[in-house]
This record gives structure tokens, C-alpha cells and sequence, in this order.
């Protein structure tokens, strides 16, 4: 049962991997980012972090990438792109580089610490989540209680930025009573 | 992999699965959905005959007796008419929409607990010697999966109207994306106030919880009286704004923007569209019973007749009883209230709404701590009113200074403000 919901959720993933590099169409590439994190979720549910499967749902799928699509759509480029013309000189080489960097990194992770076929971790040791709670529970007391000040830190730190967002966008929109233009671009 | 896997706390799951755990399962599913079809039938026929007799007139008399079967008529219609396709659109996406609109409507219903004895059992009903829950689904992320849910159904709306390839529909998939996004957090915040309450997100121990021995014996122990209201009324405002209906049915502003997102769908995907509405409508009022109305729990009246016992219908009754006072009253206020303008609607959900949410979960959670520590509860209450209140003359003061130095109301500073300028509607 557990493998045959990893291969769904694998083959789900991978293929929507996939998609978001392969296709052209900006709003097709958000869409099959949807589908990896639905993956991601599945995973999540198999090793029984419910509480992370649905906030995956929640904050990634339904908002962030909704965001995306905002952004696609408010500023028009739901069109394919040319590609032909490199707009930064040197970034696709470079883009080669770093891609093959990372799959060394992650093919060195995967291969030497796990068991091929079965994909057991050979490092085992307590998991910080493991107990008789549930995993929320679990998570609440390590978040709130060992990383109380790291997220309240986040908090101040997400405050800031939103409130940095705010300030940025009422100075354009002054700014821009003499070229409306430029508005909508927050 | 741990072998075991909790799917969810459903006393029947719990064990080995055989085929009668299986066909019980489905036969669950089956009656969910078709309760929901035919639930949906009913809610439009409903809605068509009570707004016709607010209204001074008719309804629906033609079909059926009392025009009850207009509703199967209309789909009937629909399902032979022809299926247009706008050549500029973008045809997957275009037909993938209507599917993503539905799917999460009946999802979201799977937690909602449809019945059982909450007086004497714990909501457990024993069939075919299986002790279960009569509800789809207990996931241990419960009300989670509602909001995982709601959230997903966004997708819906927004690709139909980008699909489409044409202008009011992206504007008005824009709009209430836009809606649904803001109101989304009101209804998150709502949700956790009960979730304090309850210590747990399943929504079968919410309703036991909501269950137990009230206050002077006749006021229920449900969570709309727990919660002190306001979680309520917060969720009920934000529950209709999800859902697209009037007061707050922008969307579909008829003189603005023909029909909203899906201007451009005919036929059977229309009908889709039609059919998510209103399954969304019954979803949001089942978990509004589910969450602050105690669910199915009551008291049951008769609880045996001729040696087998009834006492679980009890709680199907019951929970009908209130869901449908719940769609009476959406459709009251559709016939009542007019529709909001759109900075008003962006400047009640983030401006009141969603302030006054948090202010009463964090109020909640004082109360709450107080218990544990055994403070004194008065102490506690009026310090954080008073707490609460000097916060919201503050942030009065800075909405009504960031009014001032800047734009007209409901400027540049609310999101999704671009649509303004797309559309130039104000002014």
C-alpha cells in the first residue's frame, strides 16, 4: 500500500517537475507547480505528517502559487515567451552548471545514506517528531516551546516585510499620478 | 515505510480492512454524493420559490407539483444544449476549471458529520457489526481539510476566467479571486477560534465536545455559545464571501461584467459551475452546523421503534433541522441585501473582519491560559478588552492618517488594487 502511494506521488512529482520547466506558457508551468506540491502533500500524508500535508495544501498551493498566478495575469504575460534571445548573457551555461551541481549534491545524499530499493534511511536515530501525540501536537511544543524566539523572530520578520510592501507600493502609487502607466505593478 | 498508516480515526479503519469495511466505505461515499446532487436539486428549487414569494410573485410552478422538478428540467436542458468552445481560449484549462470547481465542493463535505447518538454513544453506530461514524471521512487533520479545500476551489474560478481568452471573464475571475483570497484569512482565523476551543481539529469530537451537559440545563454546550459569537458571525460574513452569493456576489456584477468568470461556458460545464455554487452553499452551512451549531447532537426524542434502535437517525434530523434554517437564511439575505461595492467589501474583510478575528482568538486564548493557571477570569477579561479596544482605536487612527496622506478610500493600499486601474470603475 505505502509503496504504491509513493509511486503515485513520485510519478505525480516528477512529472510536474517536469512540466513546470518543459512548458512555454507561464500559467501552464504555475499549474503543474500545483500538481508537485499535491505530490509533495501525498508524501507528507504517507509518513503520517497530516498536519504538514494540509498546510502544504493550504499555504503553498492556495496562496503562494495563487500569488503567481496574480502576478501572471495582472502583468500580461500569460503568453508564451521567446526564447530564442538569452536576456542576461551567460545565464543558460550557468544555469547548466549550478542544475548539474545540484544533482550531484542530492544524487550524493540519496545514495549514501539510504538503501537503494527499498529507500529505508540508513541514518536512523529518533525523529524529532516521534512520539504517542499527534503530530500536531508533537509540533506545537518543539515550534513553540524549544523555537519560541526563532518564530517570533519570523513573525517581526514578516511584519517587516509586509509592512515594507505597503510603504513601497503607496509611494508608486503617488508617484504615478503623472504616468498611470506604471501602476498595478505592486 | 511504518506499515501502518492512519488514514483516519474512524473506529472501522482503525482494524484490519476486509470487504464489508471497504463496501461500508462506498456506500458512504455513493450516499454522500447523491445526498448532495439531490440536496442541490432541492436548494435551487428552494431558493428560486422562497425569493419568488419575498418578491410577490410565483417561482417556479410549471414542473412537477409546486415546480419542484424545474430544477431537473433546466439540467436536462442544459446537458443537450450546444457545447461552445471560445476559439481564443485555452482549451485544457478551459475544460479543466468546471472539475476543479466541483471536486473540492464534495471533498470539503466528506468531514462533515451527518449523523448519530451523540447523547449516549459518542456519535458511533454499529452496522453489520462495524462500529463507525456516520460521516465520509474523519481525516486527523479534520476542519483543515475544509480550508485546504476552500482554498483549492480558487483555482477553479481563476482558470475559468483566464481560460476563457476574453475580458470579463478575467476581470471578474481577478475579482473574485481576489474575494476569496481576503476572506480566506478571516475564515482561517474563525476556524482557529474553535479550534482553541475544541483542542483538536476533528470534527467528529468537536460535535461530542459540543454535545456534553449544557449551561442551567437548557442552553447547549455548542460552540456559537463557547466561542461568545463573534467567531460566528465572522465566519458566517466570510463563509458567504467564499461562496460568491449576494451580498458579496461581485463576481457575477451583471452590469460590470456580464456574468463574472464564466460568461464564456455554455452547456454542461455551465451547469458544473451552477452545481459547485450550490454545493458549496449546502457544504459551507453543514460545517457552520458542524463547527458552532453542535452538528447532529440532540436530544432524541424516540429511541426505539419495535426493537431496533433509531436514537442515531435522531442526529439525522437534527442536523437537517439545521442546516436547512442555515439555507433558509442565505436565502434571506439574498432577497434582503443589496450588493457591496468593492472597496467596501475589501475594506470590511481586511479592515474589520480580519482584525476583529484575531482579536477575538488571541482574547480566547487568554481566557484559556487564565483556566490553567487559575487567574482571575474577570481580571483577564476586562484587561484584554480594554487591551483589545486601545489596539482597535489605533488602528482606526492609522487607517483613517493612511486615508488621509494618500489616495481616496480603498487606494493603492488594499490588494489586488490593480484591478482598478485595469477596469477604471471608480471614478
Amino acid at each position: 500500500m505505502a509503496e504504491a502511494v509513493f509511486a503515485v506521488a513520485a510519478v505525480l512529482m516528477l512529472a510536474g517537475a517536469i512540466g513546470v520547466v518543459a512548458s512555454r506558457n507561464p500559467v501552464h508551468a504555475a499549474l503543474f507547480l500545483v500538481q508537485t506540491l499535491v505530490g509533495v502533500a501525498l508524501l507528507f500524508i504517507l509518513n503520517d505528517a497530516h498536519f504538514l500535508a494540509a498546510v502544504q495544501v493550504v499555504v503553498y498551493a492556495g496562496a503562494i502559487v495563487i500569488l503567481f498566478l496574480f502576478v501572471i495575469m495582472l502583468l500580461g504575460v500569460d503568453k508564451a515567451e521567446e526564447l530564442r534571445v538569452d536576456p542576461i548573457f551567460g545565464q543558460r551555461p550557468l544555469a547548466a552548471v549550478i542544475g548539474v551541481a545540484l544533482a550531484a549534491v542530492l544524487g550524493t545524499v540519496i545514495f549514501a545514506t539510504a538503501d537503494l530499493l527499498s529507500g529505508i534511511r540508513r541514518s536512523g536515530g529518533e525523529r524529532a517528531l516521534d512520539g504517542e501525540a499527534t503530530d500536531i501536537e508533537r509540533m506545537g511544543r518543539v515550534l513553540f516551546g524549544e523555537f519560541a524566539f526563532s518564530v517570533e523572530i519570523t513573525a517581526a520578520l514578516l511584519t517587516i516585510a509586509v509592512v515594507g510592501a505597503v510603504v513601497l507600493t503607496r509611494r508608486a502609487a503617488r508617484s504615478d499620478r503623472a504616468a498611470p502607466a506604471e501602476s498595478g505593478r505592486g | 515505510m511504518s506499515g501502518h498508516f492512519v488514514l483516519a480515526a474512524d473506529p472501522m479503519l482503525a482494524g484490519d480492512i476486509g470487504l464489508v469495511e471497504v463496501l461500508l466505505t462506498l456506500a458512504k461515499v455513493v450516499v454522500a454524493f447523491a445526498f448532495l446532487l439531490v440536496a442541490v436539486m432541492l436548494m435551487i428549487w428552494f431558493e428560486r420559490k422562497l425569493l419568488g414569494g419575498m418578491h410577490q410573485r410565483f417561482g417556479p410552478t410549471i414542473a412537477g407539483p409546486f415546480g419542484v422538478l424545474q430544477t431537473m428540467a433546466d439540467g436536462i436542458k442544459l446537458f443537450f444544449k450546444e457545447d461552445l468552445v471560445p476559439d481564443r481560449s485555452d482549451r485544457f484549462v478551459f475544460k479543466l476549471a468546471p472539475y476543479l470547481s466541483l471536486i473540492p465542493a464534495f471533498l470539503a463535505f466528506a468531514i462533515v458529520p451527518l449523523g448519530g447518538d451523540f447523547n449516549s454513544r459518542a456519535g458511533e453506530v454499529e452496522w453489520w457489526g462495524r462500529i463507525t461514524y456516520i460521516q465520509v471521512a474523519d481525516p486527523p487533520v479534520g476542519i483543515l481539510l475544509f480550508l485546504a479545500m476552500s482554498s483549492v476551489a480558487v483555482y477553479g474560478v481563476m482558470l475559468a476566467g483566464w481560460s476563457s481568452g476574453s475580458k470579463y471573464p478575467l476581470l471578474g475571475s481577478v475579482r473574485a479571486s481576489a474575494q476569496m483570497v481576503s476572506y480566506e484569512a478571516a475564515l482561517g482565523l474563525a476556524v482557529a477560534s474553535i479550534v482553541l476551543v475544541a483542542g483538536g481539529l476533528s470534527t467528529h469530537d468537536m460535535v461530542v465536545a459540543q454535545a456534553a451537559e449544557g449551561y442551567f440545563g437548557i442552553v447547549p454546550r455548542w460552540n456559537v455559545i463557547v466561542t461568545g459569537l463573534v467567531p460566528f458571525i465572522v465566519f458566517a460574513i466570510a463563509g458567504t464571501a467564499e461562496l460568491n452569493r449576494p451580498p458579496f456576489d461581485l463576481v457575477e456584477a451583471e452590469q460590470e461584467l456580464v456574468g463574472g468568470f464564466h460568461t464564456e461556458y455554455s452547456s454542461i460545464r455551465f451547469a458544473l459551475f451552477f452545481l459547485a455554487e450550490f454545493m458549496n452553499t449546502i457544504t459551507v452551512s453543514a460545517v457552520i452546523v458542524t463547527l458552532f451549531l453542535g452538528g447532529p447532537s440532540g436530544p432524541a426524542l424516540v429511541s426505539e421503534v419495535g426493537g431496533f434502535g433509531i436514537a442515531w437517525a435522531w442526529g439525522v434530523v437534527w442536523f437537517f433541522l439545521k442546516l436547512f434554517v442555515l439555507l433558509f437564511c442565505f436565502v434571506w439575505m439574498r432577497a434582503t441585501l443589496p450588493r457591496f461595492r468593492y472597496d467596501q467589501l475589501m475594506n470590511l474583510g481586511w479592515k474589520l473582519l480580519i482584525p476583529v478575528a484575531l482579536g477575538w482568538f488571541l482574547f480566547l486564548a487568554a481566557l484559556e491560559v487564565s483556566r490553567d493557571r487559575g487567574w482571575n477570569t474577570v481580571a483577564v477579561t476586562t484587561v484584554t478588552l480594554v487591551a483589545f479596544g486601545l489596539a482597535g482605536l489605533l488602528l482606526a487612527q492609522a487607517v483613517r492618517r493612511g486615508q488621509r496622506g494618500g489616495d481616496p478610500p480603498g487606494g493603492a493600499g488594499e490588494p489586488a488594487g490593480g484591478e482598478a486601474e485595469l477596469t477604471g470603475e471608480r471614478n
